[in-house]
């Protein structure tokens, strides 16, 4: 089996308890002053040279969070954030929005070189065909610093921008479609992005376009004490088509930081969004000291019929995840996928799973979660399926599968199941066990060393949500699902 | 107790009055009452922002807080029974509790099989029965309001005691039926110790009028020894006119068979609580249910099965068929503590909606600390199957007599896994009840 | 006897009848092949009542009466039995219950008197004893756990209880073994009446050799494109179905 050799090669290579995205970026940043009030958003509206709209859109999200509180049911404990001692808006000094690469501080491009992720096209396009192409968005810290591919997309129509450059260039799509997927109040962490959300990106393929490429978005966080607060709209006009994935990483500190993003995807009729992400910030050191607190709305909004909405997720970093992208299936016939592998080692703690909404007539879902949870970490799978009473014919299934490799770790498995339509279909399986002894003595028996059986096994236990990430992420994210299992055996 | 006064709903301090003034004529220690009651007194009723709770908001559907009942004559109380239809194709030694008080001429008390005891609650109570220190042998079901509500208005109930290898052949029927011409609350707990190497099986059955606004709270705990072997039937014959609260306690010891199967047709609102802890190992448990319902009812199972000693086996299914405008819960949740290796536990709840006015939420769980487990649960939710109607109805079966068919066969699978196919007269008085109901639904 | 004229028929949008025609006479085994996909157990399946199929144009006339605004049931009580590619497994659903429930259903809509117990169960064991179905196979649940043989066993099993006048075997042989088969078609012959009427669908010829057809038709395209006496049957062995494949793609 060639495959396995693979995997078993792959497992070799990899320099064993690093995280390898730990290192940090030095370079003279401007900080907006710590703390959060209302000439902090003004600030942050400032330098980001927005319309009125947008301020008074920020200032009422504001006032809005001061008044709620801080959700407490998802399954993690933390101590407790204090909101005035994070910096909210962090960019590279120098420049204004930098016009082109040759303008970018060359330290940033080195940061994304070393993350295996360039951005000088030129480089990008050495021996890869053009289907394979993908245009980055590339976000540090608080603001977008380069965006690729940009002329080739707008060729096509397609617009491929940061949110900032968005919010002025294109105001009328903007105030359109913000906040009406995730509305500002809709929770917490969401009404705190909307008051200070820095940057993100923004994508919106007009009717009939199948995007030419791949889109993607590089998040880095990289000065300390600093939050993430990215937001994301992804509009797929009728019929259109686009595939974007996005990837994160963050210094290895001692601190927490906190990210706390919203993305919100928008399907008119007959639109496909594909949305992977491979999740991969800093999850803090073996004894739960640092490491990211991954607070994020993520929704889709399958607006049209026979619209689509596809969210596939590897989560192998932070040190807690509270997330649950989701899909409203608003739209007759429009269809939600999810398809999850989370991955919790050391002192992580990951509450994650998905919502899908059936309003709709004919609307159909699909929820695969595989979970796998080592060292001292837990790891829950937290979904809602619900039929509206007009979704008649709704059909969802759902297969959530746990693994626990050593036993000082969680997994559980909190499904709600609620239906109001006699003619809807839903089907939820779910189990939880372990490596099976046999397997491994069979891996054993052929000559891998334990902890090659067991990236072996987890592999294929992982393997029909794998197959459905774009290929170069599908490597990169078989490659992370083993280093986060590192040490987890014997 | 710091800052107890959150009473804040008019049933909350209905019943905080109520409970003011009947709790010195209730038997046994005062302040054990009070205590529970500070627990409820500071959560209040529970509501759909208590996790749960979530799918059955007490505070919302409880609107009125009846008064304890009046224990009855002995003539009414024989009527009442009299009436009264559970089980009764079965033999068994009967026991009677009307309005939450034993009515022992209307019981076979002095028929006990051998090695069996009984005793009233109230007696055991009054006299400090060595056996109460069983009570709350789950702790965690201490916290639950519904729980915490029983201990402290509860008035009757039997404490029965099967000796140690003792193998009672004829089963134990306890009969609740609750009688009245206007609002009333019943709170009735029941203690079963069953010692080691014994086997026994236990009816429990619930009757009531439909006309008759009523809130029982029922408790049955049981405390089952090693190598014991355990059945346990229940019929929910409540009528429409009920909110009932109920909760079935099981501490398992090791080497021990549990069953327990609960049938819900009548009540307007019931909820239906298990608490199982598998505490020793090489034990067996299983937890059934059938539910049917209609019209405006409500019926939510909850179950907290608890795994803490390894090499256990738990198996869960539960059947609801929901027709009219109710709406069916099923809350389930498995929990394995680091120890209990080696644990393999099943659970599954399927419901069929036969109307558009059906709501059904389901909820499994599991949550796992060992590593060396097999653990699943599955959840369907669907009308009934369109190809196994039309099989039947190709073979000349009408839809009516087809439908009718396939949801007895749906209800009758938690049956036929629960009881011993050569006990048919127990297998006909639990199936009944689907028939009828199916009868009544054409 | 049955009378199908012009039947268009869809299933979610897709056209698989298209102008059917199909004459059954009193007494006669009428056999339909052709190749997969032809539309044979949709017609199966129409002429029962199945309801996701959409009927657009025509009737099926079983003896002067046009069933298709009948139930399924309604059709069974009027003589239609279809034994099915895939019995269903209906499991909690003992054999027996399900075997008298349906027997008593279809007397009753006749106007006919309920079977006592005792006569019932004499009528299934009499069946059941001719095609060697084993007495602990009745009090299993329906077809649940049942081999591929058995399941088709017990469809012939609910034939001969029913007594039909039209009885449709939709690919009664597939997954037979050869004595599963000789024992099927020995079942089906013993049926055989000059009151009663069959209409074989089957892939293969096989079958045919023990169930003698009067007639037999070729079915592709959703319509019958070829009819003629059991001869018929051995040529498409001989010479199999591209010929009508391609008449299909033409």
């Amino acid at each position: 089996m060639p495959a396995v050799q693979e995997t078993i090669d792959r497992v070799k290579e990899i320099d064993v308890d690093q995280y390898k995205y730990g290192f940090e970026t030095i370079i003279e940043m401007e900080k907006a002053p710590k703390g959060l009030n209302e000439d902090i958003i003004r600030f942050i509206s400032a330098k980001k040279e927005e319309p009125e709209w947008m301020l008074e859109w920020r200032l009422d999200a504001y006032r809005r969070w001061l008044t709620m509180q801080e959700p407490d049911w998802a399954r993690v404990s933390y101590p407790k954030i204090d909101f005035n001692d994070i910096y909210y808006y962090a960019a590279p000094k120098s420049n204004e929005a930098p016009k082109s690469l040759d303008e970018v501080d060359p330290e940033i491009l080195k940061t994304y070189e070393k993350l295996g992720i360039p951005l000088r096209e030129q480089e990008m396009l050495a021996g890869i065909a053009p289907e394979n192409r993908v245009a980055v968005d590339a976000v540090f810290d608080s603001v977008s610093v380069a965006t690729t591919f940009k002329k080739e997309l707008a060729e096509a129509g397609v617009i491929f921008c940061s949110i900032s450059e968005a919010v002025r260039e294109y105001p009328e799509l903007v105030q359109k479609y913000l906040g009406t997927v995730v509305p500002k109040s809709d929770n917490y962490y969401a009404a705190l992005n909307s008051a200070v959300f820095t940057d993100g990106s923004f994508v919106y393929v007009p009717p009939g376009v199948r995007c030419p490429m791949e889109l993607s978005t590089y998040f880095r966080i990289n000065e300390k004490n600093t939050g993430q607060f990215e937001r994301t709209l992804i509009i797929a006009d009728e019929g259109a088509y686009v595939s974007y994935l996005e990837g994160c990483t963050a210094p290895q500190r001692d601190e927490n930081q906190l990210h706390a993003a919203v993305v919100e995807l928008v399907t008119l009729d007959e639109a496909e969004i594909k949305y992977s992400t491979v999740q991969n910030w800093y999850p803090g050191d073996a004894q739960g000291k640092g490491g990211i607190y991954n607070f994020v709305t993520k929704r889709g909004d399958c607006r049209g019929k026979n619209s689509v909405i596809t969210w596939t997720q590897v989560e192998t970093g932070s040190a807690i995840t509270w997330k649950y992208p989701s899909c409203i299936l608003r739209g007759d016939g429009s269809r939600g996928e999810f398809y999850s592998i989370a991955v919790s080692n050391g002192r992580q703690q990951i509450d994650s799973g998905t919502k899908m909404i059936h309003l709709g007539k004919n609307t159909t879902s699909r929820i695969i979660s595989k979970g796998i949870s080592a060292g001292h970490s837990e790891n829950t799978y937290r979904g809602l399926v619900s039929a509206h009473r007009k979704a008649s014919n709704s059909r969802n299934f759902t297969n959530c599968d746990s693994l626990l490799i050593g036993n000082n770790c969680g997994a559980h498995t909190v499904p709600y199941i609620e239906s109001k339509n006699a003619s809807a279909v839903f089907e939820h399986e779910a189990t939880t066990s372990k490596i099976s002894e046999d397997q491994l003595f069979y891996c054993m028996q052929r000559g891998l060393d334990e902890e090659e059986a067991v990236a072996l096994i987890v592999n294929g236990f992982v393997k029909d949500v794998l197959q459905k990430l774009p290929m170069e992420f599908a490597v990169e994210a078989q490659k992370l699902i083993s280093i986060s299992l590192e040490g987890s055996v014997g | 107790m710091a800052d107890v006064e959150r009473i804040n709903t008019p049933v909350e301090a209905a019943i905080a009055e109520h409970f003011a003034g009947v709790k010195a004529t209730l038997p046994g220690d005062a302040g054990t009452r009070e205590t529970a009651f500070a627990r409820f007194t500071e959560a209040g009723l529970p509501h759909r922002r208590v996790e749960e709770w979530k799918y059955t908001d007490l505070r919302n559907l409880m609107r009125e807080a009846a008064a304890l009942a009046p224990a009855l004559s002995d003539d009414a109380a024989k009527a009442a029974l009299e009436a009264s239809p559970w089980f009764s194709g079965v033999d068994a030694v009967r026991i009677a509790i009307a309005n939450g008080h034993v009515v022992a001429s209307a019981s076979d008390l002095a028929d006990l099989p051998e090695g069996v005891t009984l005793e009233t609650l109230s007696q055991a109570l009054a006299a400090g029965h060595a056996d109460l220190a069983h009570l709350g042998a789950i702790p965690e079901a201490g916290d639950n309001i519904a729980v915490a509500l029983n201990s402290a208005f509860m008035t009757d109930g039997v404490v029965i005691r099967v000796k140690a290898g003792t193998k009672v052949t004829m089963p134990l029927h306890l009969r609740f039926v609750i009688t009245g011409d206007s609002a009333v609350a019943t709170a009735t707990r029941s203690l079963i110790v069953v010692e080691k190497g014994a086997s026994v099986t236990l009816l429990e059955s619930h009757d009531s009028a439909d006309a008759l606004a009523h809130q029982p709270n029922n408790m049955v705990e049981m405390v089952v020894g090693d190598e014991a072997q355990v059945a346990h039937f229940r019929i929910d014959g409540h009528g429409t006119g009920a909110q009932a609260l109920s909760t079935l306690t099981a501490h398992l010891g090791a080497h021990v068979a549990f069953d327990t199967l609960n049938i819900v047709a009548r009540p307007g609102l019931v909820r239906h609580q298990v608490y199982m802890t598998f505490a020793g190992e090489h034990t067996k448990g299983a937890v059934r249910g059938a539910t049917m319902l209609t019209g405006k009812q409500h019926a939510d199972t909850t179950l907290f099965v608890n795994h803490v000693a390894p090499h256990c086996e738990s198996r869960e299914l539960f059947k609801t068929a929901i027709d009219g405008n109710a709406t069916g819960v099923f809350q389930g949740r498995i929990a394995v503590a680091r120890e209990a290796q080696k644990t393999d536990g099943q659970m599954m709840s399927s419901a069929v909606l036969l109307s558009d006015g059906a709501t059904m939420n389901n909820k499994p769980e599991l949550e796992i600390f060992a590593d060396d487990v097999l653990c699943a649960h599955g959840a369907t939710c669907g009308a009934l199957d369109d190809d196994l109607l039309f099989y039947l109805m190709a073979r000349g079966i009408p839809r009516p007599e087809a439908e009718a068919l396939l949801i007895e066969s749906f209800l009758g699978e938690a049956v036929e896994e629960a009881v011993d196919e050569t006990d048919e007269d127990l297998r006909e008085a639990l199936l009944s009840v689907a028939r009828t109901w199916l009868a009544a639904r054409s | 006897m049955l009378e199908i004229k012009n039947l268009v028929v869809e299933i979610e949008g897709t056209r698989i009848l298209n102008g059917l025609d199909l004459t059954v006479n009193n007494g006669e085994i009428a056999a339909i092949m052709g190749p997969n996909g032809s539309g044979k157990s949709t017609l199966s399946y129409v002429v029962a009542g199945k309801e996701e199929y959409e009927v657009l144009d025509g009737e099926i006339i079983l003896d002067g009466q046009n069933v298709l605004e009948m139930e399924p049931s309604e059709r069974a009580a009027a003589g239609v039995f279809l034994a099915f590619q895939y019995p269903l497994e209906i499991p909690g659903v003992a054999t027996m219950t399900f075997l008298k429930a349906a027997l008593n259903a279809q007397r009753k809509s006749r106007g006919e008197a309920e079977l006592t117990t005792p006569d019932f169960i004499k009528r299934v064991n009499a069946a059941a004893q001719q095609l060697e179905i084993p007495k602990d196979m009745l009090k299993r649940a329906l077809n649940v756990g049942f081999s591929g043989g058995e399941k088709k066993r017990m469809e012939i099993l609910q034939m001969a209880l029913l007594e039909p006048r039209f009885c449709i075997l939709d690919e009664t042989d597939s997954g037979l073994d050869i004595d599963a088969l000789r024992i099927a078609a020995e079942g089906v012959n013993a049926l055989r009446s000059p009151d009663r009427s069959f209409l074989v669908i089957t892939h293969y010829q096989r079958l045919l050799n023990y169930i003698v057809p009067d007639s037999v038709h070729v079915m592709a395209g959703g319509k019958i494109v070829k009819s003629g006496g059991k001869e018929l049957a051995l040529e498409l062995e001989a010479n199999g179905y591209a010929d009508y494949k391609a008449q299909e793609a033409a």
